[in-house]
């Protein structure tokens, strides 16, 4: 027990290793909080396009534009995307935090364009129809009726994107982003101990995504009030 | 065209790639009519319904309201539609909204008007129809016949020239049938210009000024609820009214 409690202290403590983690929670976090965002804007931007553009002759080219960002996006695994945005577009971003918050950002768009498009097309048409009727255009409808009902029908579906999105942040190392699991790694090659990082590390990860369902369960039932009993 | 037509709809035509479904409706509607459509399913009854507000666009025709025709592409439809109220079979409330927010969300949006005058004119309009304690309960929490009840209100709340009714209590328990007639009933008696797409013999006989058959995309009859119900003329009413009555 005391030796593990002094390899512990050896790992962790000397040298401020804790640090390093608390820093790279910092910035797995920010990452995630600030592409989650990004995502959650195209996502809405492009559903809504699609949603306007579908059976519009003139908007034809908005349809295949929005198709060939989700197909591209989807078939592209986000690690080398992240590569691609570090090393060949945004060549001057040093810690690449900025680059890791767009390239997630613009891989979690793709996914949330789709959730946001099958929430809009699951609300029933009659909502439309009697927004229509009251006299409102088709986006105030949008804006009032519809997007808000559409949100509330995904909403455990964009709870599970962003948990895939907080775990996909791992591979933020890749581009000398100092994230959670970068800093863990850090702490193992210059101590020697993998296990109590790596442990530590998944614990951290665990912890995060447990807490991120607790609050999603509870936004959840707040906005279920209005389903009566 | 009389100055007190509020529709007027001429060889109103629709179809559905190969199938016609209205095959050249007109009729006048003038203030303070109240005209029931009836006739059997897929008779284009509620199709032709939904065209007046163009709920469905028209394949052939026009549509009059107040002298401008809504078919024509340069018509701000969204402000006509506001003086057409409708009501729709299977009630379209806003589920994520109050009674309250369904009832003023389109007055304070559409027609600048503020949030308390909103509210009052809603809870007065509830409180005719004997609701005016659900105004914080959501739609779900509610009865069928309830919810017919404030969808007519949400309608109301626009204060419309013109109401439109799709079946309004095809969808409801039998037992709540009668609430939602009721209101219905008082409101033609305001002289609300109605126009009703119903199975209910008994209102369009005793409510309705004027009762229009549809049969196969046509106007087949046309005539006061006692002469068409009393001595029907063509062969087809005959059958339909033997069948329903």
């Amino acid at each position: 027990m005391n030796a593990w409690l002094d390899k512990l202290y050896k790992t962790f403590i000397v040298d401020d290793n804790y640090m390093m983690l608390v820093k790279g929670l910092g910035n797995t976090l920010l990452i995630t909080l600030c592409a989650l965002l990004i995502g959650i804007v195209i996502g809405s931007v492009i559903a809504i396009a699609k949603y306007y553009a579908e059976g519009n002759k003139k908007l034809k080219i908005v349809n295949v534009v929005c198709d060939i960002y989700t197909t591209a996006i989807r078939g592209i695994p986000v690690t080398v995307l992240l590569m691609i945005f570090y090393f060949v577009i945004i060549v001057s971003d040093t810690t690449g935090i900025t680059t890791a918050i767009i390239a997630f950002g613009i891989n979690s768009g793709a996914y949330m364009a789709e959730l946001i498009r099958s929430g809009i097309n699951a609300v029933d048409n009659g909502q439309m129809e009697a927004a229509r009727s009251l006299g409102m255009s088709k986006g105030q409808a949008m804006r009032k009726i519809i997007f808000p009902q559409a949100i509330k029908n995904i909403l455990p579906a964009i709870g599970n994107e962003c948990i895939a999105l907080l775990k996909e942040t791992s591979v933020a190392g890749y581009v000398t982003v100092v994230d959670l699991t970068r800093a863990a790694n850090l702490i193992r090659t210059n101590t020697n101990d993998a296990v109590n990082p790596l442990i530590l590390l998944a614990l951290v990860y665990l912890f995060l995504v447990v807490i991120m369902t607790k609050l999603l369960n509870i936004f959840e039932r707040r906005l279920r009030k209005s389903d009566g009993r | 065209m009389e100055n007190n037509t509020v529709i007027s709809v001429k060889g109103l035509e629709k179809r559905f790639k190969d199938n016609a479904v209205l095959k050249g409706v007109s009729i006048d509607i003038n203030k303070g009519d109240v005209v029931c459509v009836i006739g059997a399913s897929g008779s284009g009854k509620s199709t032709f319904l939904r065209c007046l507000n163009l709920l469905e666009t028209p394949t052939g025709g026009s549509i009059f309201f107040e002298g401008e025709d809504l078919t024509d592409k340069k018509v701000d439809l969204d402000l006509h539609r506001q003086k057409m109220g409708m009501v729709f079979q299977q009630f379209n409330l806003f589920p994520h909204m109050t009674i309250l927010e369904n009832l003023t969300c389109a007055p304070i949006m559409l027609k600048k008007i503020s949030k308390e005058q909103a509210e009052k004119k809603a809870n007065e309009l509830l409180a005719r129809v004997g609701l005016a304690d659900r105004a914080d309960s959501y739609p779900n929490q509610l009865s069928g016949g309830q919810k017919q009840r404030v969808a007519i209100v949400r309608a109301l709340c626009m204060e419309p020239e013109v109401m439109l009714f799709d079946e309004p209590t095809s969808a409801l328990d039998p037992e709540m049938v009668g609430e939602v007639l009721d209101v219905m009933r008082e409101l033609a008696k305001e002289g609300m210009t109605m126009i009703v797409v119903t199975h209910e013999m008994g209102f369009a006989r005793e409510v309705s000024n004027r009762v229009i058959f549809l049969d196969d995309g046509v106007i087949a009859e046309e005539g006061a609820p006692a002469e068409l119900f009393g001595n029907p003329k063509c062969e087809r009413l005959k059958t339909f009214l033997s069948k329903v009555l």
